[in-house]
C-alpha cells in the first residue's frame, strides 16, 4: 500500500484529504506545519506528499527544497491557495512534481496522485 | 672678522639659485596645469612678503627705543585680514573679471579708465616706495658688514666711495636675478606661479630663522622669559620699554591708531601686498584661511622681537651696539656663527622677497601706466600696423626694474645713514595709505569722480611731500633745515612739521592727519560736485555691482563698428600671435562659432580683447589702443543707461528661465514621489488581494472537498455526512465574516464607512459588550472581570464601532485562555484627556516579534486552532476604528503571563484632516 503524506495546516483541509486519501486505499500520514513533514519524510519514508505552501515554521517551499537537496526522488504536488503565476513556477523551480491550486476539484487530484504513483511503478515493472 | 666674506657671497648666491630653482619649478608645474601654489597656505604664506627687512631687522631696533611701539604696525594688518577680508574678495574679484594687474591700474580703470590718474598713482608709488627699497638694500648691507667685517658693529663703512659700494653691485644682482624671475611673461595677469612658491618659501625661512635666534637667545643665552624679563625689570631704562606709556609722547591714543590705520592701508594698497594678495590669487576661496594663517604668522614672527630687543640692551648696554642688528649680532658674540649666518639668510629672504615682488609691481606700473602713454602719445608708434611689440614691453619692464633698484641705492647712498629702518618704512606707508580714499569708496560708492579722486590724490600727496618727505631730507642734511623751525618764507603757519598751527603730534602721526584728511575732503568734496562721464559711469557700475553680475549678462559699454581683422592684428602686437590666436580661438569656442573667420566684431569681442590687452599694458593705455583700432561712437550717459537697462532686462529673463526650469524640476521630483507612493500602494493592494484571495481559497476547499465527496461516494455513512455538513456549515460562516470584514476595512481605510457619533459612556458600552459574550465565557469555565468606576464624563464617538473594538479583544481573549482556569480582566481608567481601556488574559502570551506584526492584516499568531473562527482582520479594524477617534492601540505581553490589549481615546479629538494625513503616513 501506498504511504501518502497530507501537509497542511487548516484542520478542515486535512480532515477532507485524510478521507479522501484514504478512500481510494492509500495509507495517510499528517503533518501540520513544515517540521512535521520533514521529519515524517525523513522517517515515515511516504511516496508521495501533498505539501501546503502556506504553513507555520517551515513553508511548503522550505520543505520542497530541503527535500531536493537530497536529491530524493520522493513525487510531490504542492497545494497552494495563492493562484499567482510566481509561486507556480518558483515550486516548478525547486523541483514540484506537480502543483494545484486551492480550492481543487477532487477527481483531478485523485487522477494526478495516481499518475505520479504509476509512474514510480512501470520502470520496476518493465 | 667673524666670517669669511667669499663664503657668505656664495652661500647668498647658492640661497638666490634655490630661490631661482623654486620659481622654475613652480613656473614649469603650472605650464603643465599642475599648479604648486593653488594652495590656500601658499597663499597666505605669500602675503608674509609683508614682512620686510624692516620687520626682521627694524622691529627690534624700534623694540630696543621705543618697547612696545614697534606693535601697531602688525596690529593693522591683523585687523585688516580678520575685519576686511570681504573687501579684499571685492577686490579680488574686480581685479579678475577685468584682469586688473596693479594697483594704479584698478584705481584709473574704476574712474573712466582714465590715463592721467593712472600715471600720479604710479608716480606716487615710485616716489614712496624708492625709499622702501632703499631700506631693504640699506638691510643687507648692513648685516652683510656685520656678517663679515671686524667685529665692530658699526652700520656702515662711511669712507668708501659709491663704485667700491659693495651695496651698488647687490643691487644690481639682485636687479638681474629679478628680471629672470618676474618678466619672462607678459600679460600680468598670467599670474607668476614660480615667483610666488618662491615668496611663500622665503616667507617660511625668514620665520624659522627669526625663531630660531629668538629661541637661542631666550633660552640659550637667558635662562629663558622669566630670567630675561625679570632683569630687564631690575634696570629702570630698560623696565620702561614694557609700558605703553613711556617716552615723551603725549598723544599717546592719537599716535597708536594713526599708526594701526597706516599699517591697515598699507597692506591693502601697497604694491607688492596688491601682487601677491589680488594678482597672484589663484582662488577666492583662500581668502578664508589667509584671514588667519596671516595673522598668526605675524604674531609668531613678533613673538621673540622684545626678549631678543631687551637681551641686546641687557649684553651689550644700552647705545653700544645697532639694536636693528642684534639679531645678528648677538649670535656673532656668542661665537654661534653658523646660527648668525642662518639668521642672515632669513634677512636676505626678507630683504630680497620684498625687493623681488615690489618691483615687479612697481615696474608694470612703470610700464603700463608712464611710458606706454607716453609712447601712444607719439602718432608714428600708434599708427604703426603689425610688428610684435611685447619684446619692447619687456625690455621696458626691465630697465625700470634696474632704475628702481638704482634709485633705491641713491636714496640708501645719499639720505641711508640720517633714519632707522622703521622711519623710512613709515614714510613709504604713509605715501600708499593716499590711495585709500579713491580705491576703497570706488568699490562702494558709484557718485566717486575721476576729478575728485584727481584732486585728492594731488593735495594728499603734496601735503605728504610737505609734511614728511622734505623734512626727512632736510633732517638728512641734504636741504637747509631752516623751513622747518620758521616756515618757508617766515610763514610759520606752513612749517611743516606744525602744519596750520597743529602741534604736539609726533611727525608721522601729524603728517598721516594732514595728508589723508586733505586727500579726503578734496576726494568727497569734489566728486559731489562732479558729474561723471559715461565711461567713468559704466565703470562704476562695474565694480560697485561686480558681485551682482554673472556669465552672460554683464553689460557690455561699447558701441560702434569694428573688424575683426584689425583687432587680431591689434592683438598680435601686444600679446605676441600665440597668445592672440589662443584669445580668438577662445572666443569663437564660447560663441559656438566654427572659426575665427566666422567671429562677427560685435561689442562682446571688442570687450574681451580690450580686457586682454588691459592685461598687458594696462586698462588706460589698452583704452586708448581699442579707440584708435576701431570706428567708436562716443559713449553717453543715455547709452550707459540703455546698456544697462538692456542688460539688465537680459539678467531677468535668464532669471526667470532659471526659476522656470527650477520649478519644473520641482514639479517632476514631486510626481516621481507621487508615483513611488502609488506604486507602494500598489504593492500594498496586491499583498492585500493576494492574502484575501488565500483566505477566501482555504474555506472553500474544504468546503468543496466535502461536496465532491458526497457527490461521488453516495454510500457515505450518515454519520461520516453529519460531521462534513458540519465543516461546510462552519467553514461557510467564517467566508461570509470575512467578507464582511474585508468590506467594513475597506469602507474604513477608504473613509466612506458610515460614523454614528454621539455622546458616549464608555462604562455602558463595557457593560454591553461584557453582557453579550459572557455566556461564551461561562461555558469554556472562565471568569470575566470588569473593574470600572462610575460616571465617567461623556466622550465623542460611535458607540456600536467601540463596542465592536470590545468584543474583537474579548472574543480573542477568550480563543486564548485555558478552558476552566482562564480569566479575563477589562479595566477602565479615566484621567483628565480621556478614557484609557485594557484587557487582560492569562493566556499563553505573544512573543515580541509576534507583537510586532499583530495588527497587520492576517496575520494570525498563537495555536492554528484558534484561528478557526478568526479571520486576522479583527486587530486592523479596531486599531482603525480606534485611530479614527484620534486614540492609539496597543499590546503588552510576557510570554508565558498572558497578554494585555489596550487602547486609548482622548476626550478631545484631534482634527479629521490630521488623523487621515496619520492614517495614511502609516499605510505608506
Amino acid at each position: 500500500m501506498k504511504k501518502i503524506l497530507i501537509a497542511d495546516d487548516e484542520p478542515n483541509i486535512v480532515i477532507s484529504l485524510e478521507y479522501l486519501m484514504k478512500r481510494e486505499g492509500f495509507e495517510v500520514l499528517i503533518a501540520r506545519d513544515g517540521e512535521e513533514a520533514l521529519a515524517l519524510i525523513e522517517h515515515e519514508a511516504p511516496d508521495l506528499v501533498l505539501l501546503d505552501a502556506m504553513m507555520p515554521k517551515k513553508t511548503g517551499f522550505d520543505v520542497l527544497q530541503a527535500v531536493r537537496q537530497k536529491r530524493s526522488a520522493l513525487k510531490i504536488i504542492m497545494l497552494t491557495a495563492k493562484g499567482r503565476d510566481t509561486d507556480m513556477e518558483k515550486g516548478r523551480a525547486l523541483g514540484a512534481d506537480d502543483y494545484m491550486v486551492k480550492p481543487f476539484s477532487t477527481r483531478e487530484l485523485v487522477e494526478r496522485v495516481r499518475r505520479l504513483l504509476d509512474q514510480t511503478e512501470s520502470p520496476s515493472a518493465s | 672678522m667673524n666670517l669669511p666674506i667669499g663664503l657668505v657671497v656664495a652661500i647668498s648666491f647658492a640661497y638666490l639659485a634655490l630661490l631661482f630653482g623654486i620659481a622654475w619649478y613652480g613656473d614649469r608645474r603650472a605650464r603643465q596645469g599642475r599648479s604648486i601654489i593653488s594652495s590656500p597656505w601658499v597663499y597666505a604664506l605669500s602675503i608674509a612678503v609683508y614682512c620686510t627687512a624692516w620687520t626682521y631687522f627694524g622691529s627690534v631696533g624700534r623694540a630696543s627705543v621705543e618697547g612696545v611701539w614697534f606693535l601697531p604696525i602688525y596690529l593693522g594688518p591683523m585687523l585688516a585680514m580678520i575685519l576686511a577680508w570681504v573687501v579684499v574678495r571685492k577686490m579680488i574679484r574686480i581685479a579678475k573679471t577685468y584682469r586688473i594687474t596693479s594697483v594704479a591700474d584698478f584705481i584709473a580703470s574704476r574712474y573712466g579708465k582714465n590715463p592721467v590718474i593712472a600715471g600720479l598713482v604710479t608716480l606716487i608709488t615710485v616716489v614712496g616706495i624708492v625709499p622702501y627699497i632703499a631700506l631693504q638694500l640699506k638691510a643687507i648691507s648692513a648685516g652683510f658688514g656685520l656678517l663679515t667685517g671686524p667685529s665692530d658693529p658699526t652700520l656702515t663703512e662711511a669712507s668708501v666711495t659709491w663704485w667700491q659700494d659693495s651695496t651698488l653691485y647687490m643691487a644690481l644682482a639682485l636687479a638681474g636675478f629679478i628680471i629672470l624671475f618676474g618678466t619672462r611673461h607678459l600679460d600680468m595677469t598670467e599670474r607668476h606661479e614660480g615667483m610666488v612658491a618662491a615668496i611663500a618659501f622665503e616667507s617660511i625661512i625668514k620665520l624659522v630663522a627669526f625663531l630660531a635666534v629668538g629661541l637661542f637667545v631666550t633660552y640659550g643665552m637667558f635662562n629663558g622669559l622669566g630670567d630675561l624679563f625679570g632683569r630687564a625689570l631690575n634696570d629702570p631704562a630698560i623696565a620702561q620699554l614694557m609700558r605703553f606709556d613711556h617716552g615723551a609722547t603725549p598723544h599717546l591714543y592719537s599716535q597708536w591708531f594713526a599708526l594701526i590705520l597706516l599699517a591697515m592701508l598699507s597692506v591693502l594698497f601697497l604694491p607688492r601686498q596688491f601682487q601677491v594678495m589680488v594678482v597672484e590669487n589663484v582662488d577666492e576661496r583662500h581668502l578664508k584661511r589667509a584671514a588667519w594663517v596671516f595673522p598668526l604668522y605675524l604674531f609668531l614672527i613678533n613673538l621673540f622681537v622684545l626678549p631678543i630687543a631687551i637681551a641686546g640692551l641687557i649684553h651689550f648696554g644700552p647705545g653700544q651696539a645697532n639694536p636693528d642688528l642684534f639679531v645678528l649680532s648677538l649670535p656673532l658674540a656668542e661665537g654661534a656663527r653658523w646660527l648668525a649666518l642662518f639668521v642672515f639668510i632669513g634677512g636676505l629672504s626678507a630683504a630680497t622677497g620684498m625687493v623681488i615682488v615690489e618691483s615687479i609691481a612697481v615696474s608694470t606700473m612703470i610700464c603700463n601706466d608712464l611710458v606706454m602713454p607716453a609712447l601712444l602719445k607719439t602718432r608714428r608708434f600708434r599708427h604703426r600696423r603689425g610688428g610684435d611689440l611685447t619684446r619692447l614691453l619687456k625690455s621696458i619692464r626691465r630697465l625700470a626694474i634696474v632704475g628702481l633698484l638704482l634709485l633705491g641705492y641713491l636714496y640708501f647712498f645719499l639720505a641711508g645713514d640720517a633714519y632707522a629702518l622703521v622711519s623710512i618704512g613709515l614714510i613709504s606707508f604713509a605715501a600708499v595709505a593716499q590711495f585709500a580714499p579713491a580705491a576703497l569708496a570706488g568699490m562702494y560708492w558709484k557718485g566717486a569722480t575721476s576729478a575728485g579722486v584727481l584732486t585728492g590724490l594731488a593735495i594728499g600727496f603734496g601735503l605728504w611731500v610737505w609734511t614728511l618727505m622734505l623734512p626727512s631730507i632736510a633732517k638728512s642734511g641734504w636741504i637747509a633745515t631752516g623751513f622747518l623751525d620758521h616756515g618757508p618764507f617766515g610763514l610759520a603757519l606752513l612749517k611743516p612739521e606744525q602744519f596750520l598751527g597743529l602741534s604736539g603730534l609726533d611727525p608721522l602721526t601729524h603728517s598721516l592727519f594732514w595728508s589723508l584728511a586733505g586727500n579726503l575732503i578734496a576726494f568727497v568734496v569734489v566728486s559731489f560736485y562732479t558729474r561723471p562721464g559715461a565711461r567713468e559711469a559704466s565703470q562704476a557700475l562695474l565694480f560697485v555691482d561686480v558681485f551682482d553680475r554673472s556669465g552672460g549678462s554683464e553689460p557690455v559699454f561699447w558701441q560702434g563698428q569694428a573688424r575683426v581683422d584689425d583687432l587680431v592684428k591689434l592683438s598680435e602686437r601686444f600679446l605676441g600671435p600665440d597668445a592672440a590666436r589662443r584669445l580668438f580661438a577662445e572666443h569663437a569656442a564660447d560663441l559656438g562659432a566654427s572659426s575665427i573667420a566666422a567671429l562677427e566684431a560685435d561689442a562682446r569681442l571688442v570687450q574681451r580683447v580690450e580686457t586682454r590687452l588691459a592685461g598687458a599694458i594696462g586698462s588706460a593705455s589698452a583704452r586708448v589702443m581699442v579707440a584708435s583700432a576701431v570706428d567708436e561712437e562716443p559713449l553717453e550717459i543715455d547709452d550707459v543707461m540703455r546698456i544697462l537697462e538692456e542688460a539688465s532686462q537680459l539678467r531677468a529673463y535668464s532669471q526667470a528661465l532659471e526659476d522656470k526650469s527650477r520649478s519644473l524640476e520641482q514639479a517632476t521630483e514631486k510626481l516621481k514621489r507621487a508615483n513611488e507612493q502609488l506604486k507602494s500602494l500598489d504593492r500594498l493592494k496586491d499583498d492585500f488581494m493576494s492574502s484575501v484571495t488565500h483566505e477566501l481559497r482555504t474555506p472553500l476547499t474544504s468546503i468543496r472537498a466535502l461536496t465532491e465527496m458526497m457527490r461521488d461516494d453516495p454510500d457515505m455513512p450518515t454519520e461520516q455526512r453529519q460531521e462534513f455538513l458540519g465543516i461546510m456549515v462552519a467553514e461557510s460562516e467564517r467566508l461570509s465574516r470575512l467578507v464582511g470584514q474585508v468590506l467594513d476595512l475597506a469602507r474604513i481605510e477608504a473613509g466612506h464607512a458610515e460614523w454614528h457619533n454621539s455622546d458616549v459612556d464608555m462604562q455602558a458600552v463595557v457593560t454591553q459588550a461584557v453582557g453579550s459574550i459572557s455566556s461564551r465565557f461561562e461555558d469554556k469555565g472562565a471568569v470575566l472581570e470588569v473593574r470600572a468606576g462610575s460616571h465617567f464624563k461623556p466622550i465623542r464617538a460611535d458607540a456600536d464601532r467601540l463596542i465592536q473594538v470590545l468584543l474583537n479583544l474579548l472574543s480573542n481573549a477568550l480563543k486564548v485562555i485555558p478552558a476552566n482556569c482562564g480569566r479575563v480582566v477589562v479595566d477602565v481608567v479615566e484621567d483628565d484627556d480621556g478614557v484609557t481601556v485594557e484587557v487582560a488574559d492569562n493566556g499563553p502570551g505573544i512573543s515580541l516579534e509576534e507583537q510586532a506584526e499583530v495588527f497587520d492584516k492576517f496575520r494570525q499568531v498563537g495555536d492554528r486552532d484558534q484561528h478557526r473562527e478568526g479571520t486576522g482582520l479583527g486587530l486592523p479594524i479596531s486599531r482603525q476604528i480606534i485611530e479614527h477617534f484620534g486614540g492609539r492601540m496597543w499590546v503588552e505581553s510576557e510570554p508565558g503571563h498572558g497578554a494585555t490589549f489596550g487602547f486609548y481615546l482622548p476626550r478631545k479629538q484631534k482634527d479629521d484632516s490630521r488623523a487621515e494625513t496619520q492614517r495614511l503616513g502609516e499605510r505608506q
